[in-house]
């Protein structure tokens, strides 16, 4: 139904709104907030990655001049049993509460015990010396694999595990076991004339945002806490920060700041609370600020992995059964994104048996949190590489082994649930047809290599409120933080229904007493169900400007038209006046007029991207070098299209580094020895030819212009191809991530 | 009537039936009349008259926000799966 429309303002490139206060530096960041008597916050973070917190003696901090207050998990209200609800999800609330403030245990190198206020940063950091903590330091457990053991040391004692509401009796550090299954796959791997077997590895990796997390807070004399801070989602900053502190959500008011970045790593809360009660405890405001240490240390990066992928086919290429068994470390409290995983490992495929095994496990590293399709990058890194060496096996090339089992509008997927329309054939197509293809590559240790990947999105609530001003222009009121370009991609879309340009809108991104319940920018969510609210919202507004026009008119509204910006009157008299000059007869026919729209949409509609790469592989150093890269995507309908290419170019960007660079390096006593960018080395520029993002339209029919999420799926197959590349470039399949030098030249027999 | 895919993990309970027909206008009525026919099945979909936290419900392919009062169509099809969403974004165990 949205194949080929033509649109005024969707598909072209404005200017985003926000461009010129960032690029001038004049946009305001967390860091950035200035308050009369403010003072200044500061974490101590653990030393170690396992221990039991005998004591902490704060008293020789509290002595410093300067000092004007000091915090630990006493001050906490206790968390009993509760399990919270976060609106978005439910966690453990002692979990929750315990990655603040680590109560009985600290569980990672970096977990935070305690906080400081003081007239300035260097007092609060010299005071978090001054804090005494006694240890019982513990053996730490640093590798899924290990973790899974039955003597490992436990990390939680009353932690069992939960398979899917059964509980088991024993402790374990396995905090849940899910499972999928179609099909009978005995039955499908006996019909298969090759099959293959493969283990993978994948390391701890960062979301890398540049600009490290911060908060501030500030307590009125009535008891209202304020929080400005840098996060993916204000209200779910409000109701972290309420389970934490018990403390109603009507007192709490959240100001997102601008956002230097997030990825998925500035959903979870970790200094605002610290921040509310070190300010609770001073009656001043208080700033708390992390520097990249914290960052990777006191953060959630994406979890490390173990992964054993096995897939059958026949001889002419059908793929008939495929296995999976996924261990996911969740870091140190349940909760890794081993479900998205399981749920998109075989999703590029449509086979009639398959079963999947997803294990979320906990160890002594900080708690995970979401990085752009969690869990998707590690499982496409087994699967899609265990394709490959199908087709290898069979001669098929390996797009056209992808076309012949490719997923589409009707296939049941692993989990379940029936596909919608779904553009997963079209974007292999798309690659097989670019040039890039079919161009040479044959010098020696060059190497091409393919594969694909799916990213379910999701809906969740939006809300939007429009203003309608008396010069023709809008006032776009939002609760999405803006990460990526969209408050131009979600204005578009109202004035689009509005008829006129995006430049008439004016979007503002605001606090939690000022907009209606949005849920987090995450999820690939915020251009679809943000965009879909302020359609609905604007629909609001031309339904009241049309019975504006009717009474200027004398007309009944069903007499009135609105199209390409100009309000008509059929049936009788030949009247016309412009939105714009409509806008400016408000007063006269009624006064103000505010649409709003709200929504919670379900058919988010899934993304599929594939990519192409060429590598060079040198052998003396084992250094890869990516000579070329195509990414494919299915973007449904493309509102800003500059904007979903930055978004596919960042997301192949992140994958080659966590391809080729990016882990957690730790040492036997669980300390992360690379906690800083010179160490922790992600791709620059110079590392990297230019991303052609090539977008596909594949209309999503849950959305009125069939918008797909883009934000996440460009991520999931740069591991696969890369690998696959190298494959094609040295004939060593690498199945440990990162491809680093020196896993390189270990695979090649060379050290 | 709607019919009820049935998790892998829960299939003990169905002597190995990977779906089921069952009737019931709403999700609640859907599972009471699963538990009516398959002892213990509600224990595992609910806690507190509610779906347990990390539990999703897909109706018809499209994901729901997990209420037991979702309305069902007579030929639906239910899901119930690891929660993605915002239980992704914040347990994860989405």
């Amino acid at each position: 139904m949205l194949e080929n429309k033509e649109y005024k303002v969707i598909g072209t490139r404005p200017i985003r709104h926000d461009g010129v206060d960032k690029v001038t530096g004049r946009a305001l960041y967390g860091a950035d907030f200035q308050a009369a008597g403010l003072l200044h916050g500061r974490v101590l973070r653990s030393p170690h990655a396992h221990a039991r917190i005998i004591s902490i003696d704060t008293s020789r901090a509290e002595a410093l001049p300067g000092v004007k207050g000091v915090v630990t998990a006493k001050d906490l209200p206790d968390p009993g049993d509760k399990i919270a609800d976060l609106g978005e999800g439910a966690v453990n609330l002692k979990h929750l509460c315990d990655n603040i403030l680590a109560s009985d245990k600290v569980l990672y190198k970096g977990h935070a015990v305690a906080a400081v206020a003081a007239t300035n940063p260097h007092i609060a950091e010299e005071a978090c010396t001054l804090i005494d903590v006694e240890y019982e330091v513990l053996p730490p457990v640093l590798e899924v694999r290990q973790a899974m053991e039955p003597d490992a040391p436990l990390l939680h004692e009353h932690l069992r595990t939960t398979s899917l509401g059964e509980t088991a009796d024993e402790p374990s550090n396995v905090a849940s076991h899910i499972q999928h299954k179609l099909g009978d796959p005995e039955k499908g791997f006996a019909e298969a004339d090759v099959i293959i077997e493969r283990e993978f590895v994948t390391g701890t990796v960062h979301q890398g945002y540049i600009e490290p997390h911060n908060a501030t807070a500030h307590y009125n004399q009535d008891g209202q806490l304020t929080i400005w801070c840098s996060t993916q989602g204000a209200f779910t900053v409000r109701e972290q920060v309420a389970e934490i502190l018990q403390y109603p959500i009507s007192k709490i008011k959240v100001v997102p700041m601008e956002i230097g970045g997030g990825f998925g790593g500035k959903i979870s809360v970790y200094i605002k609370p610290v921040a509310a009660l070190l300010a609770k405890k001073t009656g001043k405001p208080v700033k708390v600020l992390m520097n990249r240490a914290d960052v990777f240390e006191g953060t959630g990066p994406t979890p490390a992995s173990f992964i054993r992928v096995k897939m059958g086919a026949t001889k002419e290429g059908k793929i008939t059964a495929a296995e999976a068994y996924l261990a996911f470390e969740a870091g140190a409290y349940p909760g890794s994104p081993v479900g998205p995983g399981a749920m998109c490992i075989f999703a590029p495929y449509s086979i009639e048996n398959v079963i999947i095994d997803g294990y979320d496990v906990v160890v002594n590293k900080p708690k995970t949190a979401p990085y752009r399709a969690p869990g998707a990058p590690n499982a496409a890194f087994g699967s899609e590489t265990v394709v490959d060496e199908i087709a290898e096996k069979l001669g098929i090339d390996p797009l056209e082994i992808r076309l012949l089992n490719g997923a589409k509008e009707g296939d049941r997927r692993a989990d379940g649930p029936v596909h919608p329309r779904i553009g997963c054939i079209e974007t292999v197509e798309a690659a097989k047809a670019h040039p890039h293809y079919t161009a040479p590559n044959g010098k020696k240790h060059h190497g091409r290599g393919v594969a694909s990947g799916y990213w379910f999105n999701i809906g969740l609530e939006s809300s939007v409120t429009i203003n309608v001003n008396s010069d023709g222009t809008i006032n776009l009121i939002e609760g999405s933080t803006d990460i990526g370009g969209t408050r131009a991609s979600i204005a578009m879309q109202a004035a689009e229904v509005l008829g006129i340009s995006a430049e008439s809108v004016n979007p503002s991104v605001v606090d939690t007493e000022s907009v209606g319940y949005t849920a987090v920018t995450g999820g690939s969510r915020t251009t679809y169900a943000t965009g879909y609210a302020a359609y609905e919202a604007a629909q609001d507004v031309k339904r009241q400007m049309i019975a504006r026009a009717a009474k200027l008119w004398e007309v009944e509204e069903a007499n009135v038209q609105f199209a390409d910006g100009e309000f008509s009157s059929i049936n009788g008299k030949e009247e016309q006046i412009s939105f714009r000059d409509l806008c400016a007869r408000l007063g006269e026919t009624g006064g103000p007029i505010v649409g709003s729209g709200t929504v919670n949409p379900g058919g988010a509609g899934g993304a599929y991207a594939t990519h192409v790469v060429d590598v060079a592989v040198d052998e003396e150093t084992g250094k890869v070098d990516i000579l070329r890269y195509t990414a494919v995507q299915d973007a449904g309908k493309a509102i800003h299209p500059s904007y979903v290419e930055g978004q596919i170019q960042g997301g192949a960007v992140q994958g080659i580094g966590w391809a080729l660079n990016e882990e957690y390096i730790y040492n036997a006593e669980g300390e992360m020895t690379n906690a800083s960018f010179l160490d922790y080395r992600m791709p620059t520029c110079l590392d990297l030819p230019m991303i052609d993002a090539v977008i596909v339209e594949v209309p999503n029919p849950g959305h009125p212009y069939g918008v797909r999420g883009v934000g996440e799926v460009p991520i999931v197959p740069p591991m696969a191809a890369i690998a696959n590349a190298i494959y094609d470039a040295i004939g060593v399949r690498m199945t440990e991530l990162p491809m680093s030098p020196d896993r390189l030249l270990k695979a090649m027999g060379k050290i | 009537m709607p019919i009820v895919a049935i998790p892998s993990l829960l299939r003990n309970l169905t002597n190995g039936e990977d779906s089921i027909i069952v009737s019931g206008a709403t999700i609640r009525e859907v599972i009471d009349n699963l538990e009516a026919r398959y002892p213990g099945m509600k224990a595992r979909l609910c806690e507190d008259d509610r779906i347990k936290p990390g539990l999703a419900v897909y109706i018809n392919g499209l994901l729901t926000r997990g209420s037991i009062l979702e309305s069902v169509d007579e030929d639906a099809e239910i899901h119930f799966l690891p929660a993605i969403g915002g239980g992704l974004i914040l347990t994860q165990c989405v």
